[in-house]
């Protein structure tokens, strides 16, 4: 299959949704020709809430002194992976706001800490986690990212990407890390040979030339590196957020989005399906138009939650999804490789 | 039929080659047969499924897509049936039964008239001891208070009901009804023609035969009707292919038949051992339903069964039709349903354009109030 133009691909926003699906589960098909569909069993840890960001999109955060303002004891964290583990977890997802207080050696305490005790890997920190923690150590990213991968990062995941336009940034989380300081901490991370996920949050103030910005970006550095897993795009949810007025995102128009990506991103391998914010049966139908993993069966998620996304899935609902839609369900690790089929 | 010219190249797309006869036959206007619905429920090419349904949705509709504002109000969950799939049915004595007078009816209506209101959609249990006098009166009230709000009332199974209580033969029923204000009849209550699934899920609930004798009547008396599948229970495929058949040939036989609604189960608060329907199932429903009903002018994805996001992308699978700002719907959320309550008018609109549709806000009747252009 040829790879597509930002020209081609502004076109596609405008083609019959049904033909676009097929052209990306023909993409799809092509780079997964065993008919699986992969799934996490892990858990979202969120460290803190407390973040100095304060972007507009974002019903998480507090500022330090707020009355619902939270930073986990370690032991709270522990028994959270203990959680995870009994669960048949293999995975944490470690994120957090952008603490005020916390350097480099709070994490690399923590993910110390964790790795002599548990046999578990760190999906953790983001870009604007990274970024700030450098910044607040005083390191470069360089060091930063070594130094966590010493004390036990296994790999990063891709949020805090929003849209990753210029325009669209400034307008919606002016406070956070650029779209070259994002692009450079994965650029960086991959380097050291930590892989990481992208994502997208689309639905809010972008239009479609931003969201094709956005997948070339992502393509660009993937041929340099290679280091991106998956790309996960989902909608915004405006509920008790700054732009709560926004009309939210439609179920056609996360397919479509979808169907683009999978088209467009022809050199990352794996396209994830965001049940937490589009609910089991958009999330199935999601199989045919790109996706062919159903992300993480996340134990606990607590960021779009606060945003009004109230969709649960347990495993055996997940399995049963998958199987339902004609594919082999597979339970895979954080980098993707398959621990078992159902 | 200017969709044909663009059918050839759909056609080439198909990568179910076994479903290309059949599309042939639906763009020729013909009826599909049992086996062929078979082979379109088991395909597994979703888009072909989707684009056929959407083409003869549009030969039929145009490029158009409904909505309603309407008000449902439910004047008992009394109900001597008993179904088993159903959560919103009490009895005597529970401490949730609940029974409306005449002056709470009036009030919801009026309430739902000063939001611009079409019409009023009424459905409810089957009283153990109102008189059939009382189903007048509520019409006669309701219609005196809003002379032009449409009202569509009394499923099949509340009219067999009055037959029985009255003594009245169901003509006669629908004839008193009408006179007191009865516009037009939804469609529930029809669940799946099948004598195995009624003796286990609703014995006491009116026969197929009947259910479909019911809206013949009514077709005959010139009241326009909707019509149902409950699926997603313990129903077959070919059980759901016979329901569609069956409506088939009714509305071939006495037309009246506005809509088919395929209802998705909603398993929970009920004793029904089913998972609630998947996504793919839901929409291969809508699309078969669409193509083996060639007959019936409209497919709804009635978005409280479904949920807003299966019901927009529905509309690019074969419907042409939301409901409505249903305002308080209570049978389905006794079941579990996690959607709201209404759907603004804007939220519809933009749902529809964003399916790539033109949305049309329609009276009861189809008759269109306006085009959002």
């Amino acid at each position: 299959m040829e790879r597509i133009g930002e020209e081609e691909a502004l076109a596609l926003f405008d083609e019959d949704l049904l033909s676009l699906g097929r052209r990306a589960y023909e993409a799809r098909r092509v780079l997964h020709p065993d008919n699986l569909v992969t799934f996490c069993v892990d858990r979202n840890i969120n460290y803190t809430n407390i973040c100095i960001s304060r972007c507009c999109f974002c019903a998480f955060w507090r500022d330090k002194g707020d009355s619902e303002a939270f930073l986990l004891p370690k032991v709270e964290i522990f028994k959270k992976i203990e959680e995870t583990i009994n669960l048949g977890g293999t995975s944490i997802l470690i994120q957090g706001g952008l603490h005020p207080d916390l350097e480099i050696g709070y994490f690399e305490d923590l993910f110390s800490s964790i790795k002599s005790r548990y046999p578990i890997h760190i999906h953790g920190l983001s870009p604007p986690e990274i970024w700030h923690i450098a910044r607040k150590s005083g390191l470069t990213l360089e060091d930063t990212i070594r130094r966590l991968k010493a004390a036990g990062l296994d790999s990063i995941p891709g949020g805090g990407a929003e849209i990753l336009s210029p325009r669209v940034r400034q307008r919606l989380s002016p406070n956070k890390v650029s779209v070259e300081g994002w692009l450079e901490v994965m650029e960086t991370a991959h380097r050291l040979g930590l892989k990481s996920t992208a994502t997208m949050m689309f639905g809010h103030i972008e239009g479609p030339g931003d969201i094709i910005e956005h997948l070339d970006r992502i393509r660009s550095l993937q041929d340099r590196t290679g280091g991106f897993t998956a790309f996960i795009p989902w909608t915004f949810q405006p509920l008790h957020t700054g732009l709560a007025h926004i009309e939210k995102a439609t179920a056609v128009d996360y397919l479509r989005v979808l169907a683009i990506s999978r088209i467009y991103l022809d050199n990352v391998p794996n396209v994830q399906a965001s049940w937490v914010t589009q609910g089991a049966k958009i999330a199935q139908l999601a199989l045919y138009f790109g996706a062919n993993d159903f992300g993480s069966t996340m134990i606990e998620e607590n960021v779009v939650a606060a945003a009004g996304a109230t969709f649960r899935m347990s495993r055996d609902e997940i399995i049963r999804c998958i199987k339902d839609a004609g594919f082999t369900p597979a339970q895979r690790d954080t980098l993707y490789r398959v621990i078992r089929t159902f | 039929m200017g969709a044909f010219a663009e059918v050839e190249g759909v056609l080439d797309h198909f990568e179910d080659k076994a479903l290309i006869p059949i599309a042939e036959r639906v763009f020729e206007g013909r009826s599909l047969s049992f086996e062929d619905g078979l082979i379109l429920y088991r395909s597994r090419d979703l888009f072909a499924l989707g684009s056929m349904a959407d083409i003869l949705s549009r030969m039929i509709n145009g490029p158009y897509a409904y909505f309603v504002v309407n008000r449902h109000i439910n004047p008992t969950n009394l109900c001597v049936n008993q179904c088993r799939f159903c959560a919103f049915c009490r009895r005597r004595g529970d401490e949730d039964a609940y029974e409306l007078s005449i002056e709470e009816i009036l009030q919801k209506a009026q309430e739902a008239a000063a939001l611009g209101v079409r019409e009023f959609h009424i459905v409810g249990g089957l009283h153990p001891e109102w008189p059939f006098e009382y189903y007048i009166e509520i019409l006669r009230e309701l219609k005196k208070a809003h002379p032009r709000v449409h009202i569509k009332a009394y499923t099949a199974v509340e009219v067999e009901h009055m037959a029985r209580i009255s003594g009245l033969s169901i003509e006669e029923v629908l004839i008193q009804l009408r006179e007191a204000g009865l516009d037009s009849m939804p469609g529930g209550g029809a669940e799946v023609f099948s004598q195995r699934i009624r003796d286990a899920l609703c014995p006491k609930k009116t026969s197929s035969q009947d259910w479909l004798n019911i809206h013949m009547v009514a077709h005959r008396l010139g009241i326009k009707t909707n019509c149902t599948l409950l699926y997603g229970h313990i129903e077959t495929i070919e059980e759901r292919l016979r329901h569609l058949i069956l409506l088939r040939e009714a509305q071939e036989e006495a037309p009246g038949f506005l809509a088919f609604i395929p209802l998705a189960f909603h398993p929970e608060n009920t004793p029904i051992p089913a998972r609630g329907t998947s996504g793919i199932d839901d929409l291969k429903t809508v699309a078969v339903s669409r193509l083996m009903l060639h007959n019936i002018p409209h497919i709804k994805a009635y978005w409280v069964m479904l949920g807003e996001k299966t019901a927009q992308v529905a509309l690019t699978f074969g419907a042409d039709d939301l409901e409505g700002t249903v305002v308080e719907e209570k049978i389905t959320h006794m079941a579990g349903a996690l959607s709201p309550q209404a759907l603004p008018k804007r939220r519809l609109v933009h749902l529809i354009r964003r399916a790539g549709k033109i949305p049309v806000e329609r009276d009861a009747l189809y008759n269109c109030l306006r085009v959002y252009h």
